[in-house]
């Protein structure tokens, strides 16, 4: 049954699928286990990025195509819900409306640039989907009237989802709409991911991969390489959409900077290259690992330099302020270490 | 003779500034194994190669059952009925074995029957089924390569160098498989260095020099003729 669930794709790893397992139940439970708004946050924030990561794998680690576009996929999502709350008002219509729009767009967008570069070479791709996400970046930060410019768009979502809705305590703990809130985040991106692994492990998947290792092979066996490039470049922009529908729900917040920023794509690139490439469990546990780090790593950092604060150099070198230097640290390493990924590593040490 | 499956006329190829191809002109009988042979670096490789599609020709026509193929994309070539050997044997080597063969297959399915077959032809496919293709050894790599081709019935076999850097052992199952294959009417332009597996399998020869063809017959009448290989290819029948 869970075999069948995850589409066969076992971890192949005890080590992987014990922190498989544990990541699942942290996620499942995180409202229980680990309270306070914060804690939540950062829950939500790793669901949400996992199926990011999940969808830029499918594009990279799968088929071989290096996108720079995929945030403004994910803030095309994160619009869609946005301006259809402020247009059709709270509702859930306006969230469903939003999310298929916003999905719905990304694989349009992505089919126009996909049929202009793709028959190409890759690299060509690359630079117009760079070329794309910066033009896009300044179109929504210069449409103040439309998108709320640099300031963003506040909106309001149904009161169900929100802290002001209670339901009454489990655990010790209070439910109310927030708690909500992270569960159709944490279950939407449980099943868009299951079925990410369906795709990757489909017969599509297997083409996509026979691509990714030599597009003249695959041509030579009878498949049509551009076809099935554009297909995956669409799913995997409207698979980002939906992760940005989900943020902008969990948000109900929206602006340039945490939906269409560089900055999110290069950390979208790291969780991928962290996690391993060409494994959706390297999103999962790329993901986590980053998001934790970029969470509480500064505050991990502050602790540690008041411990030490007597010894010479330490706390110096460990200062909060310094927790970005460490970050780019901890990615050297990994790198270095598991150059196949955290998961390859671990599925070649079975 | 049986009539053409394929006709190449005067095929030019050029590969960056390099003339490889310089008018090449033959036929594939249909049911007929035909061998392409010639020393190294004479073109035999590049004219698989422009057959497929993966390099393009200049100038000519390549006529395939019928139809004007010289400037169809690769994957209409081989949707044509092509099947293609290449030198490199071209397995995907993070897949698995299975999802090799599976690929190959047009609607993801192989024929059972066909895949007995197969595992009888190349029985380390069977052993090997669920492993990852480039775990593979040389041998089995090149097996996977062919049986991949022959999981469907083929119009057309294209096969480079199918024994290439073998050891004789594999060879022989190699050329056994062949041989069922041309068995079953199958046709196959074939490029091949070893001469006596080219003896042993070839109906027509198609000889090659700098990048034209010097010689066309047939393959009985040039492993007969000791003076025609030393002419045509530098190399005497009793040397193999």
């Amino acid at each position: 049954m869970l075999t069948r669930l995850i589409s066969g794709d076992t971890p192949r790893s005890p080590v992987l699928a014990a922190l498989l397992g544990a990541i699942l139940v942290a996620l499942m439970f995180a409202p229980f286990l680990f309270p306070g708004v914060r804690a939540l946050d950062t829950a939500a924030t790793i669901c949400i990025f996992i199926l990011l990561v999940a969808s830029y794998d499918l594009l990279l680690g799968y088929t071989g195509i290096v996108s720079f576009a995929h945030t403004m996929f994910f803030g095309m999502g994160a619009y869609g819900v946005a301006l259809a709350s402020i247009h059709m008002g709270r509702s859930y219509e306006a969230l469903i409306t939003g999310t298929v729009l916003g999905a719905a767009a990304a694989a349009l967008f992505a089919l126009v640039i996909a049929l202009f570069s793709l028959r190409v070479r890759a690299i060509f791709f690359a630079m117009i989907t760079l070329a794309v996400a910066s033009a896009m970046a300044v179109l929504v930060s210069q449409l103040f009237q439309i998108t709320g410019g640099e300031d963003g768009l506040t909106y309001r979502i149904p009161r169900e989802l929100t802290p002001a809705f209670r339901l009454g305590e489990i655990f010790d703990t209070r439910i109310n709409g927030r708690i909500l809130n992270y569960y159709l985040v944490f279950f939407s991106c449980l099943m868009l991911f299951l079925l990410l692994l369906r795709v990757v492990n489909s017969p599509f998947g297997r083409v996509l991969q026979a691509i990714r290792e030599n597009e003249f092979r695959a041509q030579a066996i009878g498949y049509k390489v551009v076809l099935y490039r554009t297909t995956a470049t669409c799913l995997s922009a409207a698979m980002a959409a939906l992760a940005g529908s989900l943020y902008a729900i969990w948000l109900r917040y929206v602006g340039p900077d945490t939906t269409l920023s560089f900055e999110i794509m290069l950390d979208v690139l790291l969780m991928v290259v962290i996690g391993g490439m060409g494994t959706l469990y390297g999103a999962v546990l790329g993901s986590v690992i980053f998001v934790l780090a970029h969470n509480y790593l500064q505050n991990l950092m502050g602790a540690g330099a008041e411990m030490f604060q007597n010894i010479p150099i330490l706390p110096d070198l460990i200062n909060p302020d310094r927790w970005l230097l460490w970050l780019g640290v901890l990615f050297v390493l990994s790198v270095y270490f598991f150059p196949t990924g955290i998961v390859g590593r671990l599925r070649a040490n079975r | 003779m049986s009539d053409a499956l394929l006709s190449l006329e005067n095929i030019r190829t050029d590969i960056a500034q390099y003339h490889i191809l310089k008018g090449v002109s033959f036929s594939v009988p249909r049911g007929q194994v035909t061998m392409l042979l010639g020393r190294n670096g004479v073109g035999k490789t590049t004219s698989l190669r422009t057959i497929m599609g993966l390099w393009q020709a200049k100038e000519g026509t390549l006529t395939f059952d019928g139809a004007d193929i010289t400037g169809a994309p690769i994957s209409a070539r081989a949707r044509a009925g092509i099947g293609f050997v290449p030198e490199d044997m071209g397995i995907f080597g993070d897949l698995s074995v299975e999802e090799n063969m599976v690929l190959a297959a047009t609607n993801g399915m192989p024929d059972p029957a066909r895949l007995e077959w197969l595992f009888s032809a190349f029985p380390a496919l069977r052993t090997f089924w669920k492993s990852q293709a480039g775990a593979l050894s040389g041998g089995q790599k090149q097996m996977l390569s062919i049986a991949r081709a022959m999981i469907e019935d083929r119009k057309l076999y294209l096969i480079d160098e199918p024994t290439k850097g073998l050891a004789p052992a594999i060879i022989s199952t190699m050329v056994g498989a062949l041989r069922t294959l041309k068995q079953q009417g199958a046709t196959v332009l074939m490029v091949e260095q070893n001469f006596s597996v080219a003896k042993a399998l070839g109906d027509q020869a198609v000889v090659m020099d700098d990048g034209v063809v010097v010689w066309t017959g047939a393959m009985a009448e040039l492993a007969e003729s000791s003076a025609l290989q030393e002419r045509l290819m530098g190399l005497s029948m009793e040397a193999h």
